[in-house]
């Protein structure tokens, strides 16, 4: 009667194609790579600095008149994207127009913002515009880097902890997890060529505490069962342990990944890229946690010693001693 | 065993009563959002409790009436990143120490013989003397106009850096006496622009410092970041000075010590004016809008003593001459003296509409800003996409948490129910919490919420899978339920600790909407840790405790 993903016994051999696996990562992540420096993301005006105004109007847009419209304001690199929505209602019609950063300028000026709705008006009559964002060029920068340093400290951040808490070894495991995933994402953003803004940021950090969070319970578990089976060899402990948490992994997922679909489809498109980015994240993070992380915990080798760690506490049960 | 002491059960359902009750008003919210304006307009004194009882009477009083911000992407509104210029200011601080230098040189005429300020860059002050023989006495000279510097910070430090290049003294601002003025600028330009922005008298304005000379200005429900940047960017520096002349096109030229300026109606117009005002707008106390008595609106300004004193003084003695009132480098209007005006307030007419004259009063209330602001983002929402933002997050947020709650009693049963209440207790503390920070909820802030939705009952799958292996070792449901919870408990620590390190790195170094994603998932994390910890756990004792079950089924 009761709902299951995965029946309530399994016994599966996580490490049988574990080596293709990990080859398979190892290219899928160097691709990502390839396609960072040879495509290159669609960088948001956060992260390139210009303005994006979004339009609406009840007729049809015609994204040809609009760009003709626009070429006569001698503004450089524009671009037009229409927007579909299911929340749209049938006469909603929205467009996404991107400006450059205009020489000399910071946040772009009220005229050249006038200008440009004037000229869309005219085009248009019904057109209104309900957003205009522009972000200036020492802005941008600064979020460029900001950015990339949140990442990096979240990442660093999550590497002594695991250090802290189990053994160097399961840090890198970790760590090699998050790298794959990230990298991963921001490779699938090249692909789809989804724009990439600021809010993108703050979903690969929800990636990384995601992924992280499942390759934790995993990595939890095999501490415990290292204790519990010292004679075992390491692999089989780490493939008891995945399979011991293993319903719980995919029920998590499961969860949260209904109420991400749920965001994608109904929440606008706003937000759209930022849910895609957080989905996405959490298929490749609940792969990498058993594929990638255990993978190369399994590679690395551990202590099994684990006696002196239960009585010193040095490799931290501060928490888990924390009574409910 | 399972059992969890009386006064820990109290304190467990005190604090979910306590949060829900905070989460409340934000079911009911434009209603509180009425109550609150109504009682914020009478603490202002704008409204008696008569005025606005209607709006008052809407929420009770006694209840809780806090409600979570909407940010800008939800509400509409303007957002602005500002750099204030600085260095502006050193510039007029250079400009002002000039006549005290001249007049500590010119006393020691006789060794360092006459003096010219050169050319410089404007952040700096060049005196030439024309005997450079007498050099260490016109240092020692200047160096007696620098002062220590009054911070806490720079204790021992001296405001000026002087010292010579051949025949010429160089002055500029001390580091210590940079640093201080930056700061003083600083708060100096928050102070005016909330002033400015408060004079509009919009919902919760946010107006903070950022580093070292940014500030950063959001205004929900102003129509455009341009309209914001009009109010906050305009000078108004209002000066009186005294007229010399006036006419049209190239007959007007400048004297020494004088300026010319056109008038504000007439560009052909140009009055030639004494350089150094008789007042400026720092004398000024007061200024309203209000009407003479042709009905014309006109501003009403009352000035300090000092300024009332200088005002009486030079009218007094030019009687039936004109002088000039300007604003922002031009002339509003230049009546003649009828009479000495020894009140300490006048009026200024010029060709105001209603709405001109109020904004003239406010601004001139607020004062002058001390440098010039560039900004280096700017940002307008509407506020119908923030309503559509509003209305497609709450209804994904319904359909993700009824399609969780189903698939967790599907899958658990009984202890779904549980985890579900947990579940639904878990977002109104959310929302709790939320209201009772004052934190602002955004659009990826929704976000974090669903998400915390699809998380939060990770805590609770977990204890019940372990319920559910140790189950299997026929322990006995009692003992198994325990053992569930504490084999548990250190992955579920583990776990929420390092999700919740990467929404305190994404707090600090976020801004905006990713803060207001980092804010939902810090405190989803925590109420959900509790909720899934505590109340499922109090939820299935209570059910344990009156069924007693031999066998339990998760």
């Amino acid at each position: 009667m009761r709902l299951k993903l995965v029946p309530s016994e399994t016994n599966w051999d996580f490490f049988r194609l574990s080596s293709v696996a990990l080859v398979a990562s190892g290219v899928a992540v160097v691709a990502s790579i390839v396609l960072f420096f040879v495509i290159g993301l669609n960088f948001g005006i956060d992260f390139r600095g210009g303005t994006t105004i979004r339009t609406e109007a009840h007729s049809e847009v015609d994204v040809a008149a609009y760009r003709e419209a626009l070429q006569g304001l001698d503004l450089g690199d524009i671009s037009i994207t229409e927007v579909f929505d299911p929340t749209f209602a049938a006469d909603e019609h929205v467009t996404l127009v991107n400006v450059q950063a205009q020489d000399g300028q910071e946040s772009v000026s009220a005229e050249t913002i006038a200008a440009i709705e004037a000229v869309l008006q005219e085009v248009d009559p019904t057109i209104t515009f309900p957003s205009v964002e522009s972000v200036g060029p020492t802005v941008s920068g600064e979020l460029v880097q900001t950015a990339i340093i949140a990442v990096t400290l979240a990442i660093a951040a999550v590497l002594i902890y695991i250090w802290l808490r189990f053994e160097w070894q399961f840090s890198l495991g970790a760590v090699a997890a998050l790298i794959h995933d990230v990298t991963l994402t921001i490779g699938i953003f090249c692909l789809l060529q989804i724009r990439f803004d600021l809010a993108i940021i703050a979903a690969l950090l929800t990636i990384v505490g995601y992924s992280l969070n499942d390759t934790v319970i995993v990595f939890d578990r095999v501490r415990e069962n290292l204790r519990k089976f010292k004679k075992r060899p390491l692999k089989e402990v780490l493939n008891l342990s995945i399979n011991d948490t293993l319903s719980r992994t995919v029920m998590t997922s499961f969860t949260t990944l209904i109420a991400l679909i749920a965001l994608f489809v109904l929440g606008g498109d706003v937000i759209r890229g930022f849910v895609f980015a957080m989905i996405w994240g959490i298929v490749v993070g609940t792969y990498s946690s058993v594929f990638v992380a255990s993978a190369i915990l399994l590679r690395l080798g551990v202590k099994r010693d684990w006696s002196k760690t239960d009585g010193g506490g040095a490799s931290g049960t501060q928490f888990a001693n924390i009574d409910a | 065993m399972l059992n969890i002491p009386l006064w820990n059960r109290v304190l467990i359902w005190g604090l979910v009563a306590l949060g829900l009750a905070f989460a409340m008003p934000n079911l009911f919210y434009p209603r509180v959002e009425r109550h609150n304006d109504a009682a914020a307009a009478i603490e202002a004194g704008l409204a008696t409790e008569e005025e606005v009882a209607d709006d008052l009477s809407g929420w009770p009083g006694f209840l809780p009436s806090s409600l979570v911000n909407l940010g800008l992407d939800l509400r509409g509104g303007a957002h602005l990143l500002a750099e204030v210029q600085v260095e502006d200011v050193y510039a007029t601080r250079m400009d002002g120490l000039w006549p005290q230098v001249r007049d500590a040189l010119r006393e020691e005429r006789d060794t360092v013989g006459t003096i010219r300020r050169q050319d410089s860059p404007s952040d700096e002050l060049h005196v030439r003397i024309s005997q450079p023989d007498g050099m260490t006495a016109a240092l020692a000279a200047v160096r007696a106009l620098s002062q220590p510097v009054s911070s806490v910070t720079a204790v021992g430090a001296m405001t000026l850096d002087i010292r010579a290049e051949g025949d010429v003294i160089i002055v500029t601002l001390s580091e210590a006496e940079r640093a201080a003025t930056d700061d003083r600028t600083m708060r100096q330009s928050i102070e005016i622009v909330r002033r400015r922005v408060d004079e509009v008298g919009t919902r919760e304005p946010t107006i903070q410092r950022q580093g070292d000379r940014r500030i950063l200005i959001q205004v929900p429900g102003i129509g455009s970041a341009e309209e914001l940047k009009r109010l906050i960017g305009t000078t108004a520096q209002l000066t009186f000075h005294p007229v010399t002349g006036r006419g049209s096109g190239s007959d007007v030229e400048a004297g020494a010590r004088e300026i010319v300026l056109p008038d504000v109606e007439d560009e052909g117009l140009l009055y030639r004016l004494e350089q150094s005002p008789v007042l400026s707008g720092e004398d000024l106390t007061d200024a309203q809008p209000a009407f003479d008595q042709n009905g014309q609106p006109v501003v009403t300004f009352r000035l300090n003593t000092a300024g009332a004193r200088t005002f009486c003084d030079y009218s007094q003695n030019n009687v039936g001459a004109p002088f000039a009132i300007v604003l922002d480098e031009q002339v509003l209007s230049a009546p003649t003296i009828r009479e000495a005006i020894c009140g300490g307030s006048g009026q200024i007419s010029g060709n105001f509409t209603v709405e001109g004259s109020t904004e003239l009063a406010v601004l001139l209330r607020a004062g002058a800003l001390p440098a010039e602001m560039t900004f280096l983002e700017e940002r307008t929402i509407g506020p119908e996409l923030g309503a559509d933002s509003i209305a497609a997050g709450e209804v994904a947020a319904m359909v993700a948490g009824i399609a969780v709650l189903i698939f967790m009693i599907g899958s658990y049963g009984l202890f779904g129910v549980f985890a579900n209440i947990a579940l639904i207790i878990n977002v109104g503390l959310i929302f709790g919490l939320l209201s009772a920070i004052g934190a602002t909820l955004t659009l990826p802030g929704i976000a974090g919420i669903v998400l915390t939705i699809g998380m939060a009952v990770d805590a609770n799958v977990l204890i019940f899978e372990r319920i559910r292996e140790e189950l299997k070792t026929a322990k006995g449901p009692a003992r198994a339920i325990e053992l569930g919870y504490e084999k548990a408990r250190s992955a579920i620590y583990d776990a929420n600790i390092t999700t919740f390190i990467t929404a305190v790195i994404l707090y600090v170094m976020g801004s905006g909407p990713v803060r207001g994603f980092a804010i939902t998932l810090g405190l989803g994390i925590i109420t959900s840790v509790f909720t899934a910890i505590y109340i499922t756990r109090l939820l299935i004792l209570l059910w344990f405790e009156r069924r007693r079950p031999k066998k339990i089924e998760v």
